[in-house]
């Protein structure tokens, strides 16, 4: 874990994408409670504004300030994005575990049904709940994880069916453990190495999703905002005030580079396969 | 061979009927009872379209008709678009769709390719970096911004293309590149990989040992195999450019099918919905065959089973 942790900051570049990371979730953490503007608060006089010393990116043509909004849609951004990783990775676990252990017939159906549901028109499906049963903050997440767990499912069970016969697995079986004791102290923790590798892989697709479904007004619904809806409201004013798109575009690309730079720096270091190639 | 295909064509009906009853379930999950409709029209009116649609009948029965609309191939009316089969409405927005969708996946296959190659036979140079941050970058411009930007850059300020809209033979290339170029991204760091990995095999060693020239060896024996995990990405990225389509072309106002299923689902234009989630569960499986048979064909070592 160490050695993991040296080689991934021996990378310039991944030890940048972290340090952004952390830097912009405690700005979009306590960022908006320092802004003196709420982010939803209008001020109808100002309309839209260049930037300025007191609106440092300006303001939109209701008057909101940008910096709190851009800051404000971050952290909710970021919320989805983690919850419904959280999400996929609970089904993916599960499911990959449960496949995996079981072997045989259970495992070859189970992996076939997943075969067959990457053919589904997932995004189809969460695009009609969401226009049926909008404006339910929960379901963004739900619906979100419940598509991406399919490739974690694939990753976890190809682990457990490479551990279940190694020999410390067969000792610990052999000394009288119990199926849950070897589940939950000698299959789960070496397992967390991949799950986390591709969970960081996950969390930028995830709010790509989001993104998308904001920016079809079908996801975050004004006035609360996230980098989807601030994506939108820009685009629709961006002939007149360009800098209302460019700004949060900003913000959302560099965080999605981060994200994918930290995901194969973390696959690079954990995984030695990937290094030789290096 | 000929039992692979027919084994996957049997599941690709299993999944398309699937699809159906999904989409029809979910259409059933309006909070307080079934599809309430808000436009205003008269009872008798309303009673009439319920019973086209079988509303007025019991769930599975209604689930039951909606199987022998496809297994027939008899489908309904839109909701929304009165007097317009579900069936000329996918035909009318596939052409725009797959123009764009076809032209973006040769744009992504032509700058992703030989930028990712270029990069495999530099390793570690700052030729290398330089195209690795390109790709990576390409990954990390998001179609709804991208998009956006490329129409205003080249539809309102220099008006070399309509910034939006399906009137001139032209209007695809904007769509068409905002989709490409990120897909040139994942396509670049696919082709790095592989190429890499495939060059340090024995093969090519043996190639080189016999004589043959760098482009030879690159060109025949290399990339040949090196291109398999580019093409097994090929049906995931073409559920990608789908996908994308709901975006690209509420940007660019295309009268496509993604434009017509955001449409669908806002106005709960249920047959529509089914329709054309149908048909995009269709274009994947089919996809995806294809993909299987191309790959089977590369690499010999690969053997189709059902």
């Amino acid at each position: 874990m160490e050695a993991a942790w040296g080689r991934l900051m021996r990378q310039r570049m991944n030890a940048c994408a972290l340090g952004f990371l952390v830097v912009l979730v405690i700005l979009c953490c306590i960022g908006p409670l320092l802004s003196p503007y709420d982010q939803s608060q209008q001020d109808l006089e100002l309309k839209a504004t260049n930037p300025s010393p007191a609106h440092w990116l300006g303001t939109d043509p209701l008057g909101r300030d940008m910096l709190t909004r851009i800051l404000h849609g971050g952290r909710v951004s970021l919320e989805v994005g983690l919850l419904a990783t959280a999400v996929a990775v609970i089904i993916g676990v599960l499911y990959g575990m449960i496949s995996g252990l079981a072997g045989g017939r259970t495992d070859a159906a189970m992996m076939r049904i997943v075969d067959i549901l990457y053919a589904f028109p997932f995004v189809n499906f969460v695009i009609l709940l969401m226009a049926i049963r909008g404006r339910e903050f929960w379901l963004i997440f739900v619906a979100i994880g419940a598509v991406e767990w399919l490739t974690m499912a694939r990753v976890v069970r190809g682990q457990v069916l490479a551990l279940k016969n190694l020999e410390f697995v067969i000792a610990a079986r052999a000394c009288g453990a119990g199926f849950w004791h070897i589940v939950w102290r000698h299959l789960l923790p070496n397992v967390t190495g991949p799950v986390i590798i591709y969970a960081s892989l996950t969390v930028p697709g995830v709010m790509l999703l989001e993104a998308a479904l904001s920016f079809l007004g079908l996801g975050i619904q004004p006035p609360d905002a996230s980098w989807g809806v601030l994506i939108q409201d820009g685009a629709h004013a961006m002939e007149s005030y360009p800098w209302l798109l460019i700004y949060p575009g900003l913000f959302f690309s560099a965080t999605l580079l981060a994200l994918n730079l930290l995901g194969d720096g973390l696959r690079d270091a954990f995984d030695p396969k990937s290094m030789s190639q290096q | 061979m000929i039992r692979f295909i027919v084994s996957r064509f049997v599941q690709g009906i299993i999944v398309i009927f699937a699809v159906i009853t999904i989409t029809f379930a979910l259409s059933k999950m309006v909070p307080g009872g079934s599809v309430k409709n808000e436009r205003f029209i008269s009872k008798e009116a309303q009673k009439a379209q319920d019973e086209y649609y079988g509303r007025d009948k019991p769930w599975i029965v209604q689930l039951g008709l909606q199987f022998k609309h496809y297994a027939t191939l008899n489908l309904p009316e839109s909701e929304h678009y009165k007097g317009r089969g579900v069936d000329e409405i996918i035909a009318s927005g596939f052409p725009v769709s797959a123009t764009v969708g076809g032209a973006a996946l040769l744009i992504a296959l032509t700058i992703g390719v030989p930028l990712g190659a270029y990069a495999a036979l530099r390793p570690n140079t700052l030729e290398d970096r330089a195209s690795t941050l390109a790709a990576i970058l390409g990954v990390c411009a998001p179609s709804m911004v991208l998009g956006p930007l490329i129409a205003l850059l080249f539809g309102l300020k220099l008006r070399w293309f309509n910034a939006s809209g399906w009137f001139d033979s032209w209007d695809w290339v904007l769509p068409a590149f905002t989709l490409g170029i990120i897909y040139s991204g994942y396509i670049a760091r696919l082709t790095r990989g592989s190429l890499r990995e495939t060059l340090a095999q024995e093969f090519i060693r043996t190639a080189r040992a016999k004589g043959a020239g760098e482009a030879s060896v690159v060109f025949l024996h290399a990339l040949k195999l090196a291109s398999l995990p580019v093409l097994n990405f090929l049906g995931p990225a073409a559920a990608g450019m789908l996908t994308g389509s709901f975006i690209v072309e509420t940007v660019f106002q295309l009268p496509g099918l993604g434009q017509f299923f955001v449409s669908a689902a806002v106005n709960k234009d249920i047959p529509l919905a089914i329709g054309l989630s149908t048909f995009f569960a269709a274009l994947i499986v089919s996809f995806n065959l294809v993909v299987d048979i191309l790959q089977s064909v590369l690499n010999p070592r690969i053997r189709l089973h059902s």
